[in-house]
C-alpha cells in the first residue's frame, strides 16, 4: 500500500509576545493510502495545528509534510491551494457553506475551481447519495445543521479526493444524527477508496477508524493499530 | 472581533457627520445670505430708486424726474458690437452710458482702482474683464463701440446689480454719456433708459413713488425701489438656498439609510453577544437600551464631527457660489444652524437606528448555544415596528414641510420624493431581479461567485444602488439636457443651407453696402427681413389703458411689450400655419381706408397671453399711426430655430413706409471667415450687430456650465454619501468576506481567484447601480426634451458611457481598497473561526 500523507519531524511554534510557544514538536509518522486516522488529544495538545498542516492549511516551523507525493513545504500558499483543490477533501465542524449558494451551488466549488465540466450533475448525484436529492436549490439557512453537514460532506467529495480531513466532522450535531453523518461519511469514504484524517474529541469516533494517533503537549503520546479497521 | 467592533462605529460616525455636515452646511450658509441681502440691501440697487424704460424718458416724465428732486445719475444700456482695434476682433457686448455719480451706494471695484472716478472725465471706457481676457486686451489699449474709439481706463471687476454670471454671458464696456456715439440708439435700436436717484432727506420713498406711479405706468416707465431689490434678492436667493436645501435634505435621507443598514449589520453581528448578555440575566429592554445608548452617542459624535467639517465647509460655498450673487456673503458661525444640525443628525439617527434596533429585544438566550435560533420580536407582526415605520414617515413629511415654503410644497417634497426613491428602487430592484432570473449559469465561476455575493445575506446592494444610482442620475441628467440643448443648437444651425450669422438693426440705406460686403467675402444674403417697431392700443376694441384699469383683467407682458414685425405673404421653414391663411399683398392703402390689416399671430401668444383668435381685432401703435387689424391666422413657430421669428407678420402692401430697420441672415463656412465679416461689418457700419451661431453657443455652455456647476456640485454629495455607504459596508462586512476568502481558499482557490471574486462583486455593484442611474437619467432627460425644452432628444452616449465606466471604476476601486488584506488571510483560520 503506498503512503498518501507523510509528516517527517513536524515542528510548529507560534510567538505569543516575547515567549515562544511550541504547539508541535517533532512529529513524524505516515498514512497509508485507503486508510483511515483518527488524531484524538486533550484541547491545546495541537490536533488541529497538526490538521492544517497536513492539509497545506499552514507552512511549518521545522519539518516536512510530503501530500501525495508532492513536498508542501517549498510551496507558497497558491502553489498548496492548487494540491489541495486536487487531492484533498475537507469536511468541518462548523460545515463551512457559502450562505450565497445554494446547496448545489456549494458542492460544485471545488469541481469549478478546478474548471471541471459536469460540475452540476455531480453535485446533484452526490447530494442524491447523502439524502438531500430534494433540497438541491435551498440556501444553508433553509437546512438544517445535519443537512449543511451533509452538503459540506457531498462537496468533499466532489473532486474525488485522495485524502479527506474532518475536523470535529460531528461536534456540533445531536446523537442522533452524529451517527447517521459517521455512517455517511465512512461509507462515502469506503466506496471512494478516499483516504480519512479526521480530527476529534469523540473516542467512539475515534474508534471506527484502523488507527489513532494521541497527541499531548504537541508530541505524538500513541499511535495505535487497530487491526479490525474500519467499522462501516 | 476589535476590527469589526471598530468598523461598525465607524460607520454611523462617517455617515452621520456627512449628513449633519450638509444640513448644518445648508442651514449656516441660508442664515448668512439673509443677512447679507438685509445689510446691503442699498447696495443691490446702488441707489434709492430707479426709473427705467425702453425709449428716451418723453417730457412728461421729465418733468417728474425734476420734481422728484435729489441727486441723480443716468444711464443708457444696449447691445452694441465692440471691436478691438489692435487685433480687429468683435464681440456682442453690453454697452452702458453713464453720466452722474451712479452707483450711490456699493463699491465699484476696477483695476487700476482710480479708474473708475476718471474715466468719464477721460472720455474713456471701463471693460469687462472677461472681454479683455478673450481678446488678449489689456488696460491702456483702445475698444471701438460705433464710431467712436476709447482707451480702455480700466478693467472692470465688480459694480452694484451686476452679477458676473451676467456679465460673463454679455460683457459690460461702461462709457461716459457725453462720449456716445449717437447713431447707436437710431431706429429701431433697442435701449434702456435709467435715472437713479439719491435722496439725502430721508423720505418715504415707497409713499412718494405711490404718488407718481399712475403716470410712469401710462408711459410704460418701470420703477425700483432698494425694498422691491431687496426683495427681488431674497426671493431668488431664498429659492436657491430652498433648492441646496432640498438637495442636502435627499443626501440626509441618503445617509439614514446608510445609518439603518449599517445599524442592521452591527446588530446581526452582535446577535451572540446579545444572546450571552440575556444569558448573564440581562431583560429584552435592557440589552436593547444598551445599543440605543450606543447608537445615540455615536450618532452624537457624528453630528459634533460633521458641524466642525460643515463650519469649514460653509467658508467655501460663498466662493462657489459667488457668481450668482450681487454682493459678498460674509461668513459667520450660526449657532442656530449648528444647533439644528445637531438636533436634526441626532433624531434622524436614533428614529433610522430604531428599525433595525428592534431586533435586539427577541435575541433568545438559547441563541449563546444555538445558532439557528432567529429573534422573535421586529418582524411585521410586532406592533413597535409598525409604530418605527409610521415615526419614519411622520419624520421625513414634517422635516420636508419644515424644509419648504409652504406645506403644500412640503407635501411636494415628500411626494417628490417618495417618487424618485420608488422609481430608483424599482429599477435597482428590477436589474437585480432580472440577473436572479436569467442568471449566467454557463459563466466561469469566479464571475458567478461575484455576482451571487449581491444577494448574500446581510447585503447592501439595494442601499448602495439608491445612493450611488441617485448620484449618477442627478449628474448624468444635468449633463445630457445640457449636451441636449447645445446639439439642438447646433443641429438646426449647423444644417447645411440654414443661416448662422444674424445681422441685426441694419439701416435702409446701409442694406446695399451690407449685401455686397457680404457678397465680396463669399457669403450668401439668405434673408433680409424689415423689421418695423410698434406697441399694441388696443385688443378686441379695449384699449391697453382701459385694460389696466380693470382689476379684474390680467394684464400681460403681451399687452405692453414692444412689437417687432415684419412683412410677407408667406410662412418661413420655422412656421406652422395651424389655422387660416397668410394675407396676400393689401391692395389700397388701409392707413387711408381704415380697412382692418389681415395679419398673423403667434399661437402661444394668441392663446395663452392675450386671449385672441381668428376674427378678432388688434391695433397697433406704429409710431404714432393706429393700424387697426384683423387676426387672419395663427402660426406655431420653431424659437429654437437661428433666424427671424415673428409675434406677428404683417401683409405686405401697408408698413413699407414706416421707419425700419433690417436683419440680415447669412450662412458663414467657418468660425474664421464669420470673425472677419464682423471686424469688417463693425468698422464700415459700426451700428450693426452679429449674432452668429457660434457665439450663441458658446455663451450658452458659459450659461449652463456655471449653473450646472452648484447643481454638480450637490450632486457630488449624493454620490460622496453612496461611497460612504459603499466604505463602511465593506468594512462592516469584511469579517464575513474574509471568512468566505479562507473557505475558498481552504478549498483550493488561489489568491487572486478570491481577489477577482472580490472586485467582480465591485464591478457588478458598481455597474448596476451605475445602469440604475443611467436608465432613470435617459428618461429624464427624454421627458425633460420631450415636454419642457420640446425639442430631439439627443443622448450624448459617449458621455452616458463615461459615466458609466467613472462610477463603476469608483465602486470597484473603493470596494478593493477597503478590502486590502481580506485576500492574505492563512486558510487555517477556516479551523479556527467561528461558523461562517
Amino acid at each position: 500500500m503506498s503512503t498518501v500523507l507523510r509528516v517527517s519531524n513536524l515542528t510548529k511554534t507560534f510567538r505569543s509576545g516575547s515567549r515562544e510557544l511550541t504547539v508541535l514538536d517533532d512529529v513524524t509518522f505516515d498514512v497509508p493510502d485507503g486508510s483511515t486516522c483518527a488524531i484524538v488529544g486533550p484541547s491545546g495538545s495541537g490536533k488541529t495545528t497538526l490538521l492544517g498542516l497536513c492539509a497545506g492549511l499552514d507552512a511549518p516551523t521545522s519539518g516536512t509534510v510530503e501530500l501525495c507525493g508532492t513536498d508542501l513545504t517549498p510551496l507558497d500558499e497558491d502553489q498548496r491551494a492548487a494540491v489541495r483543490n486536487q487531492y484533498v477533501g475537507f469536511v468541518f465542524q462548523t460545515f463551512r457553506l457559502l450562505p450565497t449558494l445554494t446547496a448545489v451551488e456549494n458542492v460544485m466549488v471545488p469541481a469549478e475551481l478546478q474548471g471541471r465540466r459536469g460540475a452540476r450533475e455531480r453535485a446533484a448525484d452526490l447530494l442524491d447519495r447523502v439524502g438531500l436529492g430534494e433540497r438541491l436549490d435551498h440556501y444553508p439557512a433553509q437546512l438544517s445543521g445535519g443537512e449543511r453537514q451533509r452538503v459540506a460532506m457531498a462537496r468533499a467529495f466532489i473532486n474525488e479526493p485522495r485524502i479527506l480531513f474532518a475536523d470535529e466532522p460531528t461536534g456540533n450535531l445531536d446523537v442522533e444524527t452524529a451517527e447517521t453523518i459517521e455512517d455517511l461519511l465512512f461509507s462515502l469514504n469506503a466506496n471512494a477508496g478516499t483516504t480519512l484524517v479526521l480530527v476529534t474529541h469523540n473516542l467512539e469516533l475515534a474508534e471506527r477508524t484502523g488507527r489513532v494517533l494521541r497527541l499531548r503537549q504537541g508530541r505524538v503520546e500513541l499511535d495505535e493499530m487497530r487491526s479490525e479497521g474500519v467499522k462501516v | 472581533m476589535v476590527a469589526a467592533s471598530a468598523s461598525c462605529c465607524t460607520f454611523p460616525r462617517w455617515s452621520s457627520a456627512w449628513r449633519r455636515l450638509l444640513r448644518f452646511r445648508i442651514q449656516g450658509f441660508g442664515e448668512n445670505l439673509e443677512t447679507t441681502v438685509d445689510a446691503e440691501a442699498k447696495t443691490l440697487l446702488g441707489a434709492d430708486l430707479s426709473l427705467e424704460s425702453d425709449r428716451p424718458f418723453p417730457d412728461t416724465i421729465e418733468t417728474i424726474i425734476d420734481s422728484i428732486g435729489g441727486t441723480t445719475s443716468r444711464r443708457i444700456s444696449f447691445a452694441s458690437m465692440a471691436l478691438f482695434p489692435e487685433n480687429d476682433r468683435t464681440r456682442l457686448a453690453t454697452v452702458r452710458a453713464t453720466e452722474g455719480g451712479y452707483p450711490f451706494y456699493g463699491e465699484v471695484v476696477t483695476r487700476p482702482r482710480e479708474a473708475v472716478d476718471t474715466y468719464r472725465d477721460e472720455g474713456a471706457a471701463l471693460v469687462d474683464g472677461t472681454l479683455l481676457k478673450q481678446f488678449d486686451a489689456e488696460v491702456g489699449d483702445s475698444i471701438q463701440i460705433g464710431r467712436r474709439t476709447y482707451a480702455i481706463a480700466g478693467e472692470l471687476v465688480k459694480m452694484p446689480r451686476e452679477s458676473s454670471i451676467v456679465s460673463s454671458i454679455s460683457p459690460r464696456v461702461y462709457i461716459p454719456q457725453t462720449a456716445l456715439d449717437t447713431t447707436l440708439l437710431g431706429r429701431g435700436s433697442r435701449a434702456e433708459y435709467e435715472v437713479y436717484f439719491k435722496f439725502d432727506d430721508g423720505r418715504d420713498v415707497e409713499s412718494m413713488l405711490a404718488s407718481i406711479e399712475p403716470t410712469l405706468d401710462a408711459y410704460d416707465v418701470g420703477s425700483d425701489t432698494v425694498e422691491e431689490a431687496a426683495g427681488n434678492w431674497r426671493e431668488g436667493l431664498g429659492n436657491l438656498y430652498r433648492f441646496l436645501s432640498l438637495v442636502g435634505f435627499v443626501a440626509l435621507l441618503l445617509g439614514s439609510l446608510g445609518v439603518a443598514s449599517a445599524v442592521n449589520v452591527y446588530v446581526r453581528r452582535r446577535i451572540e453577544s446579545i444572546a450571552v448578555l440575556r444569558c448573564l440575566g440581562a431583560s429584552g429592554q435592557q440589552t436593547f437600551q444598551v445599543y440605543l445608548v450606543q447608537a445615540a452617542a455615536l450618532g452624537l459624535m457624528g453630528s459634533v464631527i460633521g458641524a466642525a467639517i460643515g463650519v469649514g465647509i460653509q467658508m467655501l460655498v460663498p466662493t462657489l457660489l459667488a457668481d450668482f450673487l450681487p454682493v459678498p456673503v460674509e461668513f459667520y458661525v450660526s449657532w442656530r444652524a449648528i444647533l439644528l444640525g445637531l438636533g436634526i443628525g441626532m433624531g434622524v439617527t436614533l428614529l433610522f437606528a430604531l428599525w433595525p434596533l428592534l431586533e435586539v429585544r427577541g435575541v433568545s438566550p438559547m441563541r449563546a448555544l444555538r445558532s439557528s435560533v432567529e429573534p422573535t420580536t421586529g418582524g411585521w407582526t410586532d406592533p413597535l415596528r409598525w409604530a418605527v415605520a409610521g415615526a419614519i414617515g411622520a419624520g421625513v413629511l414634517g422635516f420636508a414641510i419644515v424644509q419648504a415654503p409652504t406645506w403644500q410644497v412640503g407635501l411636494g417634497y415628500a411626494g417628490s420624493l417618495v417618487v424618485v426613491f420608488g422609481l430608483l428602487a424599482a429599477v435597482a430592484w428590477a436589474i437585480v431581479r432580472g440577473v436572479q432570473r436569467f442568471f449566467p449559469s454557463g459563466w466561469a465561476y469566479p464571475w458567478r461567485q461575484g455576482l451571487a455575493n449581491l444577494y448574500r445575506p446581510q447585503n447592501q446592494t439595494m442601499v448602495l444602488m439608491l445612493s450611488l444610482g441617485l448620484g449618477t442620475f442627478l449628474i448624468t441628467t444635468l449633463f445630457l439636457v445640457q449636451q441636449s440643448l447645445i446639439e439642438q443648437i447646433r443641429v438646426t444651425g449647423g444644417e447645411e443651407g440654414r443661416p448662422n450669422l444674424v445681422l441685426w438693426d441694419v439701416q435702409p440705406d446701409q442694406l446695399a453696402g451690407v449685401d455686397s460686403l457680404l457678397r465680396s467675402n463669399d457669403l450668401p444674403v439668405m434673408e433680409r427681413t424689415p423689421i418695423v417697431t410698434m406697441g399694441l392700443e388696443s385688443v378686441k376694441g379695449r384699449t391697453i389703458d382701459d385694460l389696466r384699469a380693470d382689476s379684474t383683467f390680467d394684464l400681460t407682458f403681451a399687452h405692453t411689450r414692444e412689437y417687432r414685425v415684419t412683412y410677407r405673404s408667406e410662412t418661413t421653414p420655422s412656421e406652422t400655419l395651424v389655422e387660416g391663411t397668410l394675407a396676400d399683398s393689401m391692395r389700397g392703402n388701409p392707413l387711408q381706408t381704415g380697412a382692418p390689416v389681415p395679419v398673423s399671430i403667434e399661437a402661444d401668444i394668441a392663446n395663452e397671453d392675450l386671449n385672441v383668435g381668428i376674427g378678432d381685432t388688434l391695433t397697433f401703435d406704429v409710431q404714432g399711426v393706429p393700424v387697426t387689424t384683423v387676426i387672419a391666422s395663427v402660426r406655431e413657430v420653431d424659437w429654437q430655430r437661428i433666424g427671424t421669428n415673428f409675434f406677428v407678420v404683417f401683409p405686405p402692401g401697408v408698413l413699407e413706409k414706416a421707419p425700419q430697420i433690417y436683419a440680415v441672415l447669412s450662412r458663414a463656412p467657418s468660425e474664421d471667415v464669420s470673425a472677419s465679416v464682423q471686424s469688417d461689418l463693425v468698422q464700415a457700419y459700426p451700428n450693426v450687430s452679429a449674432i452668429d451661431l457660434s457665439l450663441v453657443l458658446s455663451t450658452f455652455d458659459q450659461l449652463f456650465q456655471r449653473l450646472s456647476f452648484v447643481i454638480r456640485f450637490m450632486a457630488l454629495f449624493s454620490i460622496a454619501t453612496g461611497l460612504i455607504v459603499l466604505v463602511s459596508a465593506v468594512v462592516v462586512s469584511r469579517s464575513q468576506r474574509a471568512q468566505e476568502s479562507v473557505l475558498l481558499k481552504t478549498l483550493g482557490a488561489s489568491r487572486s481567484t478570491v481577489f477577482r471574486i472580490t472586485a467582480i462583486e465591485y464591478l457588478f455593484l458598481g455597474s448596476f447601480a451605475a445602469l440604475t442611474g443611467l436608465v432613470l437619467s435617459l428618461g429624464a432627460t427624454w421627458a425633460l426634451s420631450t415636454f419642457v425644452f420640446e425639442g430631439p432628444f439627443v443622448p450624448d452616449l459617449l458621455a452616458v458611457g463615461g459615466a458609466f465606466l467613472i462610477v463603476t471604476a469608483l465602486t470597484v476601486g473603493i470596494g478593493l481598497l477597503n478590502s486590502r488584506g481580506v485576500y492574505d488571510r492563512p486558510p487555517l483560520d477556516v479551523l479556527r473561526t467561528a461558523e461562517v
